[in-house]
């Protein structure tokens, strides 16, 4: 159980972050145009095709004590981020990012361009647009980017396994658990875990469908009008 | 304007080149002055009235001239001023309105007000929905509402910010004429107040003839006429305006004799023997001229119609029938050739086909009179 909540724990920080980091970034992939947009684009793809250890990997030697993130990190906070939580938080966070900030480019790009129009002929800025036409008619893509990166996240196995290591209570994830129970040919509590993986994303996921159709209707504004 | 000091207008001098991906680069080369009051912009599709307003307002930056509102420049490509669309208070109604579907009729109309306190925002936007009337439509949201009340919803939110200049992109298509009537008094009960320059984008010679006060007509990109509508659209009409006013029919005549008292004259078509009545016009007997009919305006008859307050009835013959999506392109020859529009149903009820005879009816009113 300890491993669930880890991997909780872990989603929901990578979750937040990417919330964060995927509203400025997809909001620039969607509206503006500049020449190395298409690298940025790639870049933000990249772990949709990329092997996670070929990325753990990465992840791991730029955390290791030679590496620039890891040697930032000793030097700003006294001790290193490989095998760590935090490391995990980073490394996840590239690991899950196209999940997030795909679903928001596209459904900012959905938007009639007429209502930015209009709403800057009103004389709104570009951050009260975004605030106040942008965000509440992208409430499907947020909680998609949300779900999907949540989902994500608590699903990674590779990543976590290259960078994390396998330590109790900071960075076994639910994942390496069941993966170390199968080792241990301990299966019974594999299927239990796994089984809680399952149901878990099953349940999250059709969340997301469930939202996707009922907010056609409007059923429910999670952002108040005002 | 002396003596009117309330009274803005809007000037300008635009230049802009616009390249498409097939050759043909499209220029809009612009000179207008704008005063307080409805001035309709016409011209066809293509002829670079939307993209007219989309630089006035700051949405598509000109490559080279000037934009003024009264004494402020918002553009002027020499000195690098080109102040942002929300800081331009130039009001603009798009053709496909642009109402937030996530906000309520009231909301949409506060969205211009932000900064204002909470009682003046109230009292101004309780003024507004009741000049637009739609008062009783505070808490409903656009997708909940008709289109005549979205009109209206979107005429009030972008008034409602005391805009020095409206620009309205075909705000009214798609509603009945007395519909329109009403929301056009409404607004312009507004602007009796307000005195600003209203800029009204449309293609259909109705409007212009229930707005107009002053019409600019565009043609690919070009100013090529501008004044009150009967003037410039009327009178001595050119051939390219009724070209761009859709008129399929384009017939040479000679004018046979003026009936002065009766507001029409006689002209023979072409070489032909056929004689029409049309509305009269500067013109002297022997002279040539063009008259311009719609095809839509002419009605076929199988038989010799009777009682009937048209006036002009040729005898025909079909020549060919084409059918155009929803409707019936009939040639008909009648001393000259005819072009008119019939639906399927009534080719089926007339049993036309080609080589059938035919009666041309025309009113006097649909033919239109162009100078040479």
């Amino acid at each position: 159980m300890q491993s669930l909540l880890l991997s909780i724990r872990l989603a929901a920080c990578v979750s937040a972050i990417l919330f964060v980091v995927g509203l400025p970034l997809a909001y620039g992939l969607a509206y503006t145009r500049w020449r190395g947009k298409f690298l940025v684009e790639s870049i933000v793809a990249l772990p949709l095709v990329l092997p996670p250890t070929v990325l753990g990997f990465y992840a791991l030697v730029a955390m290791g004590t030679q590496g620039p993130l890891g040697r930032f990190w000793q030097a700003t906070f006294g001790h290193g981020l490989a095998f760590t939580f935090t490391g995990l938080v980073f490394a996840s966070v590239i690991y899950s990012l196209p999940f997030a900030v795909q679903p928001l480019i596209a459904s900012f790009e959905s938007i009639d361009h007429k209502l930015l129009d209009a709403s800057a002929v009103l004389g709104a800025d570009a951050l009260r647009t975004f605030r106040r036409v942008i965000l509440p008619m992208s409430t499907p893509g947020v909680v998609t980017a949300l779900v999907l990166s949540f989902a994500h996240t608590l699903g990674e196995f590779g990543v976590v396994l290259m960078v994390g290591g396998n330590l109790p209570g900071s960075t076994r994830t639910i994942s390496i658990d069941v993966y170390d129970h199968v080792q241990s040919l301990e299966y019974a509590e594999a299927n239990r875990l796994a089984l809680i993986l399952l149901a878990f994303s099953f349940v999250v996921l059709s969340i997301v469908y469930a939202v996707n159709r009922r907010i056609g209707r409007r059923v429910w504004a999670p952002w108040p009008a005002k | 304007m002396a003596g009117e000091i309330n009274a803005v207008a809007l000037s300008l001098c635009i230049r802009m080149e616009r390249r498409t991906r097939n050759a043909a680069s499209f220029v809009l080369d612009v000179s207008l002055e704008i005063p307080p009051g409805i001035t309709i912009l016409f011209g066809t599709s293509g002829a670079g009235k939307s993209t007219l307003l989309d630089c006035i307002a700051g949405l598509v930056r000109p490559d080279a001239g000037q934009i003024n509102i009264d004494d402020a420049t918002v553009f002027d490509s020499e000195n690098h001023v080109n102040v942002p669309p929300q800081h331009r208070r130039i009001a603009y109604v798009f053709q496909s309105l642009a109402l937030f579907p996530h906000m309520t009729a009231e909301e949409n109309v506060a969205y211009g007000l932000p900064h204002l306190p909470t009682d003046q925002r109230s009292a101004r936007i309780a003024e507004v929905l009741q000049a637009f009337r739609v008062e009783n439509l505070r808490r409903r949201r656009p997708a909940e509402i008709s289109g005549g009340e979205k009109q209206r919803v979107a005429l009030a939110r972008s008034l409602v910010t005391l805009p020095r200049v409206l620009l309205l992109d075909e705000p009214l298509t798609g509603l009945d004429a007395e519909l329109k009537a009403s929301i056009v008094d409404d607004l312009r009960a507004w602007n009796a107040a307000q005195k600003i320059p209203v800029l009204y984008v449309t293609h259909t010679r109705e409007e212009v003839d229930a707005l107009g006060e002053r019409v600019v007509v565009l043609d690919r990109g070009h100013v090529i006429n501008q004044g009150a509508p009967h003037e410039v659209l009327d009178a001595p009409r050119r051939k390219k305006l009724a070209q761009a006013a859709g008129f399929e029919n384009l017939l040479d005549a000679t004018v046979v004799e003026l009936r002065e008292i009766d507001g029409v004259m006689r002209v023979r078509l072409a070489e032909s023997s056929s004689e029409i009545e049309v509305p009269l016009g500067y013109a002297a007997p022997n002279d040539r001229v063009k008259i311009a009919i719609r095809a839509g305006d002419i009605l076929l008859a199988t038989q010799y119609p009777v009682g009937l307050s048209a006036r002009n009835i040729l005898a025909g013959k079909i020549v060919s029938l084409e059918p155009r999506g929803s409707m019936v392109v009939a040639r008909v020859q009648a001393g000259v050739s005819f072009t008119a529009h019939v639906t399927p149903g009534a080719t089926r009820a007339l049993e036309l086909t080609a080589g059938k005879p035919v009666w041309i009816v025309l009113k006097t009113h649909s033919c239109h009179l162009l100078s040479e």
